[in-house]
């Protein structure tokens, strides 16, 4: 089986005015199917960057990168966007949904843009199924602003499935939720990962990257660290905690 | 299709998202639209109306004034010199291949008056052929005679105005009718023809046999102008070319200098009355096309801000697998179904505009069909014209840009 993500040698550089600014310098990974990889770093460590060339948002400056066995570094734009509208589901911090646009019409989305183009009434069911993974079918016909942040974002996770992807991609997925919420989120990722979808997950949140098997760490365009997590934390256990410590100040019933 | 449909739903969902700034930017198109098709109505309404006028002149005419439009570079007005005599219109008659019927015309204006009534009015004298040639039958009484031309004889036959001025519930047939003092016996009345296209009562006419209006109203010996009638429409060309070589002929005019008379088939006074409409069309054309680019403008600057404002939405788009074209295609369908929306108001709008006009200034509007098609497709046009920008610079965004724009 190929790997998901062969990184060999990757260089990003800006050039932006005079000097020119190594976002990614020569960075090589590889991700194997069903894996859960966070990768961390401070601001300005050219996690964003790596992030944006594994999306296929962005093209690197040297290096390769085989992304389900397809070399993708030599690819025009339109290429590039049906590789991300096929292999690649992307979660962001902010949802990024279509505001007065129902859940269901957000998650069809991806679907719209597939060639060749699927039928009106599979997009509806795709679209119904993925919403049924991450639990929100009786939501389906709720607008953005109807739901919370962190239904928002489950909205966002079907988004990125519907199009069953051989990669999602998540930035910051917690970044703009609560604690209990957060740890929702990633029980609704691990449960995907463990139904065998293949997860690379930026964060800048230790404890979050908790949640993952495997720790990547970037620090001035180069991994320094990349290594199994010890102590993986399990949403359904972390939750069950917490719950029992909100019934203890009584914040919940 | 299905991708149409899809990208024409999107498209209508934006534009109903800012329903004010839709109409606001629609208005332009209505302007410019409405106003073509308004104009264009009531052009070819007057073009056809005029064109009907002169064609209810009479068949194949042509008609011969006496002095020239231009002599010397200096306009002198038709019928102004006295030059035709009866003897050229009798030469006309008998010598130009392919002439039918001639009337020669004199004209004064004066008063007339019947009992204690009085008019002011046109006084025309002409042939006895005159009636059937302008196809303006006498529809009471009878017309004038060949005799009563030959004979000068004091007869009019009368307009339905003077009739109604004059003899106000009675016959007129018969009734004396004392014209610039001279008294006439009225033998007929002419079938109303209403107002012409520049609003004179066709109806207010004194006719004459010309020989008693020479004589006994306006005491010349020379004509104002000659009606000839040719036995076909392709005579009309040859007839009128003899005609002016035969009275260069007898006019003794040598070669090099200008006629005296002027020589016009109907088809030539048609042209020229139309021509003026036609000009004025154009001009409004024109004025309508600078609005509709005015509208495309309005279209191209709505569009630049709707793609800034939803920059982010187009990076979304971008992210999950939109290609440039997509986009491309829902801005440039936004676009277009904006200036379509505008095109097909305006052409409603047009051709109420045109109702209202024929109903309360009862002038004829007749806009051809061609001319919505036409206005459609323009409105279209304009759409993909100035949304073309818009639409190529949203498509050309760079993803990750588009992603973090607040």
């Amino acid at each position: 089986m190929n790997a998901v993500i062969k990184l060999e040698n990757v260089q990003k550089v800006y050039h932006t005015g005079e000097v020119d600014v190594h976002a990614v310098r020569g960075v090589s990974l590889q991700i194997e199917p069903g894996e859960f990889v966070a990768v961390m770093g401070a601001s300005g460590s050219g996690k964003s960057t790596l992030m944006n060339l594994i999306g296929c948002l962005d093209r690197s400056t040297e290096g390769s990168y085989l992304l389900d066995g397809t070399d993708v570094s030599k690819l025009n734009r339109d290429e590039l966007a049906d590789i991300r509208n096929q292999k690649i589901g992307f979660v962001f911090q902010g949802f990024n949904l279509l505001s007065r646009t129902s859940a269901l019409e957000n998650v069809e989305l991806p679907l719209l843009y597939s060639h060749p183009p699927i039928h009106g009434r599979e997009q509806r069911e795709r679209a119904l199924g993925a919403l049924d993974i991450v639990g929100l079918t009786d939501r389906a016909y709720h607008h953005p602003n109807q739901l919370s942040g962190g239904q928002q974002q489950r909205v966002a996770i079907a988004r990125a499935l519907v199009n069953r992807p051989a990669l999602l991609l998540a930035d910051e997925p917690t970044g703009n939720l609560d604690s209990q919420t957060s740890i929702e989120i990633m029980g609704v990722f691990q449960k995907l990962n463990q139904d065998g979808i293949t997860l690379v997950m930026v964060t800048h949140e230790l404890d979050i990257a908790q949640y993952t098997r495997r720790t990547v760490v970037m620090r001035d365009g180069r991994i320094v660290t990349d290594a199994l997590v010890g102590k993986r934390l399990k949403a359904e256990t972390e939750l069950q905690r917490l719950r029992e410590a909100q019934q203890a100040v009584q914040l919940a019933p | 299709m299905r991708r149409i449909l899809a990208t024409l739903k999107i498209a209508l969902r934006a534009l109903r998202r800012n329903k004010m700034r839709t109409v606001l930017t629609m208005l332009g198109m209505i302007i410019g639209v409405g106003a073509v098709i308004a104009m264009v109505g009531i052009g070819n309404g007057a073009k056809s109306q005029i064109e009907a006028q002169i064609a209810s002149f009479g068949e194949n005419l042509i008609l011969v004034w006496t002095g020239s439009m231009t002599r010397g570079g200096v306009h002198t007005g038709w019928g102004s010199a006295g030059t035709l005599s009866v003897e050229d219109a009798e030469a006309i008659q008998r010598e130009v291949p392919g002439v039918v019927v001639i009337s020669p015309e004199v004209r004064t204006s004066g008063q007339v008056a019947a009992g204690n009534e009085n008019w002011f009015t046109q006084i025309v004298g002409e042939g006895s052929d005159y009636f059937t040639m302008r196809q303006w039958p006498v529809v009471q009484g009878g017309g004038f005679s060949e005799q009563d031309v030959r004979a000068a004889n004091k007869v009019a036959v009368v307009g339905k105005t003077i009739v109604d001025q004059l003899f106000p519930g009675e016959d007129p047939i018969g009734q004396i009718l004392r014209v610039k003092s001279a008294p006439f016996v009225v033998v007929g009345v002419l079938r109303p023809k209403g107002l012409s296209v520049q609003g004179q009562d066709q109806d207010d006419i004194v006719l004459v046999p010309y020989t008693s209006a020479m004589k006994r109203l306006l005491g010349v010996t020379m004509l104002r102008s000659i009606n000839v009638q040719a036995s076909s429409p392709r005579m009309l060309n040859p007839a009128q070319a003899q005609i002016i070589s035969l009275l260069r002929q007898r006019h003794h005019i040598t070669p090099g200098k200008d006629d005296d008379f002027t020589v016009r088939t109907q088809q030539e006074i048609a042209d020229a009355a139309t021509e003026q409409s036609k000009t004025m069309s154009w001009l409004l054309a024109g004025i309508a096309c600078v609005s509709l680019v005015v509208g495309g403008i309005g279209i191209m600057n709505i569009m630049l801000v709707s793609v800034t404002e939803r920059t982010r939405e187009i990076g979304i788009r971008m992210a999950v697998g939109a290609r440039g074209g997509d986009i491309l295609l829902q801005f440039l369908t936004e676009a277009v179904t904006l200036s379509m929306i505008g095109g097909i108001i305006g052409i409603l709008a047009g051709l109420g505009t045109s109702k209202v006009i024929e109903i309360l200034k009862h002038w004829p509007v007749m806009t051809p069909a061609l001319w919505i098609v036409i206005a459609f497709l323009v409105s279209a046009a304009v759409g993909v014209f100035f949304g073309f920008y818009p639409a190529r610079k949203a498509s050309k965004l760079d993803p990750i840009d588009a992603l973090r724009y607040e």
